[in-house]
């Protein structure tokens, strides 16, 4: 195959991948999207083995078939809710796949007709792929143990971090100097494995310090990295194909981060940098104003109230997400539309552990999406709701970050449940959220807290809705 | 410690700061209190009322003064008009005196509380916050001073104020117009509503439209570009000549049409705005009532005097200043419950004694002297309306933009010239291919940038898992490898492959099966 036809191929897939991302963005677009992304991907992978693979078709058929049956079935089998630790795993592989493919390229002497400064370039090239691959990898990684419980979710932080970190920037560095220099005389791969082993201390180190709540900016962070890592990949190679999807993914993972931490009000920078979270949370649990008696109520009453109201918003939680309540919840919203209560879902941009996570589970149990709101469309209608209903979510309806200057969650934007008339929590007990923030919302005078599983709860809820 | 309540020496002044059921309240604080004989006898409280609930009479209001701890009053303390004593004489350090003390116009009187060496609270300086809303007296007192203009307005009109039809005829309803509607205005509203007028309210600050609705008065607005005449702490502000002009049109035009006007519009420390001019009061019909409740202050309408009812033109001008005084049980009843109110937060842990904490934001706004130093004015009150934020974040973009202007050129030429140089220094050294690659890097930036702000949010998940597919094409870069003779780079690639494979049929299905499930 002629390489004109390669680069012609290359252009077609860039194009294709880009109308994916831009697909994606629309509901109405999305599956056209990742039509368009699978194809691309086709195109890319055929032109790829057929124009330019001339040995070992037998392995690469192999691992291909293989890696992608795991894929088919990994695919089938994750529960929705499960969804944030598929994201999680699956950037790692990428990540992984960017350290093998470096050290597969410096392993691969093809370097050698090359001028020095050419040399200079590929050995960075080389070295920034490969570290920020390594980082991918072991941030994913504790990123995936984390989501999955296997680790606590509560951040690790070791004293003096900043400094730690600031002494693998520079290790790494020096590294990179080393393996530049022993590159001209074909050597360097200690250096890089040094470097390499840092670089997943530090991917560790990043993910370790970072509190659950935050998941969701840290999930499109390591989507960002692995999208760094490709291009650089890319870079390596000299294959602008790589260069185009790496700077596209890494660009739409760094606004997805964007668009999380505004939601979250905190600052972009600082978790490019992995030093987020760093605020002592504990300490400022402090309620402004009279801090009154938690007034709690049944399932039946609640049922009650619901059947009563004309307006009801649910606003659910990571709480949910926990006890699979969401299909129940949307039996209870069908009963209450079929007797002609409005009932719409208010989601918070971080509510869950990944971005849109809410939307996936609501859309899992069917859910139809026009009944989905954001925080921005429905926040101001909050007055005309009789009922809210709090299923497993904290700090995402805290007062707090309006009225309490020096609460850690400050100025973070949330759902404004109280200026309806009764707003009722589900939740296990009155423990606080991730940011450790007592919640003045549960103490108002309009509100009612159910206590329980939220499953549990939701299910005897409908059972008095059916009689 | 002993709190005093001693008889009120105003004249025509018949409220007393003290009634017997608070009386009762107030001791549970742990307080001791003693009353002056006859102090509540023209608010219709006996003395056996106060000496039922173990109230101590006291028929020397001297030693009343001298022996108490806290003097509990209603009007600022002046000479004893026919014992010639004057209290702040009497008064020693250690002693509180809690009253109106309308500290602005007392200077005078400050001073010499700061010489006896006192503590002094005013209840005119409680700050207007949420949480003193139950010690505001001057709310209570404008409450009962709106509902009583009205019963005045009522006995100096000749009509009913319901419209009726009769055997005898048709008789319209009367037709009033509130100006300003603060609590005076709005309980005035309420009143005159109640007895089936037709009601009418104007006021500067906008906000209160909904309010004087929910009264189910008729708001009138002007038209005019809409100026907010919302100052600090609920009250009105001074507005420009435009705006002043247009209200006064609107005036002329409604006086000439209503029967009854009151009139509630004060400044805090200014005097009162003239409202009603000469020549509307001619236009009224006859008949007609004015009730100025700014009389104090000069009164809204110039031919207003002070504690008189007048008939000028054919309309009586009723300029009573001490309205609460004339319903004085009502008032002596909700100041009173005020003090108490008030003695509660001073008295923290309900022992009798006496706590001022110039912490608290509202002891802090109320105590006019502590401890013999003048405290007034107090700092300004932190005030968390909303609107009000908005206001000072407008303002302060508004002052901040300027500087953006002229900080704008510098700030954006700064990275885009490091960005040349760092091009141009790379680009003196790199090779060709490098720098086309660069291209190719920095524009995809670009792309991927553009393409991803509209995403909705609910889509981000399965953005997020698409493209995790898509970055798998870094298997490339593993197929590109893998014919390489060196068994080791094999081993890698193929290992990427197969990795890589996972995550590119697992994203794009997982992404599939997502979207599948959103539906309308």
């Amino acid at each position: 195959m002629s390489p004109g036809i390669i680069t012609a191929s290359y252009i077609g897939a860039s194009a294709l991948f880009i109308l994916a991302l831009s697909g994606l963005s629309h509901q109405e677009t999305a599956r056209r999207g990742n039509f368009y992304g699978m194809l691309g991907m086709g195109l890319a992978l055929c032109v790829t083995i057929f124009g330019l693979v001339t040995d070992n078709q037998f392995l690469l058929i192999t691992g291909m078939v293989v890696g992608g049956v795991i894929g088919w079935v990994l695919a089938k089998r994750v529960e929705m809710t499960q969804m944030p630790e598929l994201v999680a795993i699956l950037h790692s592989l990428v990540g992984l796949a960017a350290v093998f493919v470096g050290y597969a390229n410096a392993l691969d002497h093809g370097t050698a007709e090359l001028t020095d400064i050419e040399k200079t370039i590929h050995a960075v090239e080389t070295y920034i792929g490969v570290l920020i691959g390594a980082v991918t990898v072991a941030g994913s990684l504790t990123a995936y143990l984390k989501l999955s419980g296997k680790i606590g979710g509560k951040p690790v932080q070791l004293p003096g971090r900043h400094f730690f970190n600031l002494a693998l920037l520079l290790g790494s560095i020096w590294l990179g100097v080393v393996y530049a220099e022993q590159m001209f005389v074909d050597g360097g791969m200690a250096a890089l494995i040094v470097m390499t082993l840092l670089a997943l201390l530090f991917g560790v180190h990043m993910v370790i310090a970072i509190g659950g709540a935050d998941m969701p900016v840290v999930v499109s962070m390591l989507n960002s990295y692995s999208g760094w890592a490709a291009a650089a990949m890319g870079f390596m190679l000299g294959n602008d194909l790589l260069i185009v999807v790496g700077a596209l993914v890494g660009s739409s993972g760094a606004i997805l981060s964007y668009i999380m931490c505004k939601a979250m009000n905190r600052k972009f920078i600082n978790v490019i940098l992995g030093g987020f979270g760093s605020k002592p949370t504990g300490t400022a649990t402090s309620v402004v104003g009279d801090v009154g008696d938690v007034r709690s109520i049944e399932a039946e009453e609640t049922a009650e109230l619901l059947r009563n109201a004309k307006e009801v918003m649910i606003i659910p939680g990571y709480g949910m997400a926990v006890a699979q309540a969401q299909h129940t919840v949307y039996e209870i919203t069908k009963k209450l539309k079929n007797s002609g209560v409005n009932v719409r879902f208010g989601i918070h941009p971080v509510a869950g552990r990944m971005p849109g996570h809410m939307n996936v589970l609501l859309a899992e149990a069917k859910v139809p999406y026009d009944i989905v709101f954001e925080m921005d469309e429905i926040n101001d209608n909050f007055p005309n709701v009789d009922v809210s209903v709090i299923i497993g979510a904290n700090d995402i309806v805290n007062p707090a970050a309006q009225d309490v200057p020096d609460s850690p969650i400050a100025g973070m934007p949330v759902l404004e449940p109280w200026n309806g008339t009764t707003t009722i929590v589900l939740k296990r007990g009155m423990s606080t959220g991730y940011a450790g923030v007592d919640n003045p919302l549960f103490y108002k005078d309009n509100t009612r807290m159910l206590f329980g599983d939220a499953k549990d709860r939701v299910d005897e809820i409908l059972q008095f809705l059916s009689k | 410690m002993k709190i005093g309540v001693p008889k009120e020496i105003e004249d025509g002044e018949k409220r007393v700061a003290l009634t017997p059921e608070t009386a009762h309240q107030i001791q549970k604080l742990g307080f001791s209190i003693a009353i002056e004989s006859k102090a509540g006898e023209l608010a219709n409280f006996s003395d056996e009322s106060y000496a039922n609930v173990g109230v101590e009479i006291i028929e020397d209001s001297q030693e009343l003064w001298e022996t108490s701890d806290i003097i509990l009053k209603v009007r600022p303390p002046k000479e004893h008009p026919e014992l010639g004593f004057y209290g702040v004489e009497l008064l020693r350090e250690g002693q509180t005196l809690i009253s109106f003390l309308y500290p602005a116009q007392n200077q005078e009187l400050l001073q010499e509380l700061s010489n006896h060496g006192v503590t002094a609270l005013a209840m005119d300086s409680v700050p207007r916050i949420s949480r003193a809303q139950k010690m505001d007296a001057l709310s209570s007192m404008a409450n009962i001073a709106g509902y009583r203009a009205v019963v005045e307005a009522a006995q100096h009109f000749g009509r009913f104020f319901t419209g009726q039809i009769t055997a005898a005829g048709k008789i319209p309803p009367a037709k009033v117009l509130v100006i300003g509607a603060g609590v005076a205005g709005l309980s005035a509203i309420g009143a005159a509503k109640s007895m089936g007028a037709i009601v009418r309210a104007f006021d500067t600050r906008p906000e209160v439209k909904e309010q004087v609705e929910s009264m189910d008065a008729e708001f009138l607005m002007l038209e005019f570009d809409d100026e907010d005449g919302s100052g600090d702490g609920g009250y009105a502000k001074t507005m420009s000549p435009e705006f002043i002009k247009a209200e006064m049109d609107l005036f002329a035009s409604q006086a000439a049409e209503v029967d009854i006007i009151i009139t509630t519009a004060l400044i805090p420390g200014r005097p009162a705005p003239e409202l009603i001019t000469e020549r509307m009061v001619v236009n009224m019909k006859p008949g007609s009532v004015i009730v100025d409740l700014a009389a104090e202050a000069g009164g809204n309408c110039k031919l207003t005097e002070a504690n008189k009812v007048v008939v000028k033109h054919g309309v009586t001008l009723i300029g009573y200043t001490n309205l609460p005084s004339r319903l004085a049980a009502q008032s002596s009843q909700l100041y009173a419950t005020n003090l108490r109110h008030l003695l509660t937060d001073l008295c923290p842990e309900k022992n009798g004694e006496l706590v001022v904490n110039m912490d608290d934001e509202v002891i802090r706004g109320a105590t006019v002297v502590n401890k013999g130093e003048i405290s007034w004015p107090p700092p300004a009150p932190r005030i968390s309306l909303a609107p009000k934020e908005d206001i000072g974040i407008k303002a302060k973009e508004a002052l901040a933009k300027p500087e953006d202007k002229l900080a704008h050129p510098m700030a954006f030429l700064i990275p885009l010239v490091a960005c040349g140089l760092g091009l141009f220094g790379l680009g003196s050294v790199a090779p060709p291919a490098f720098i086309g690659h660069l291209s190719v890097f920095v524009l995809s930036c670009f792309i991927g940038y553009m393409v991803i702000w509209g995403v909705s949010h609910s889509l981000h998940t399965p953005l997020m898992s698409v493209t995790n597919a898509i970055s798998s094409i870094i298997v490339i870069g593993a197929i590109i490898q893998v014919s390489s003779t060196n068994p080791i780079v094999v081993g890698l690639s193929v290992l990427a492959i197969f990795i890589t494979s996972i995550n590119i049929v697992g994203g794009f299905a997982v992404t599939h099966r997502m979207l599948r499930m959103f539906r309308k």
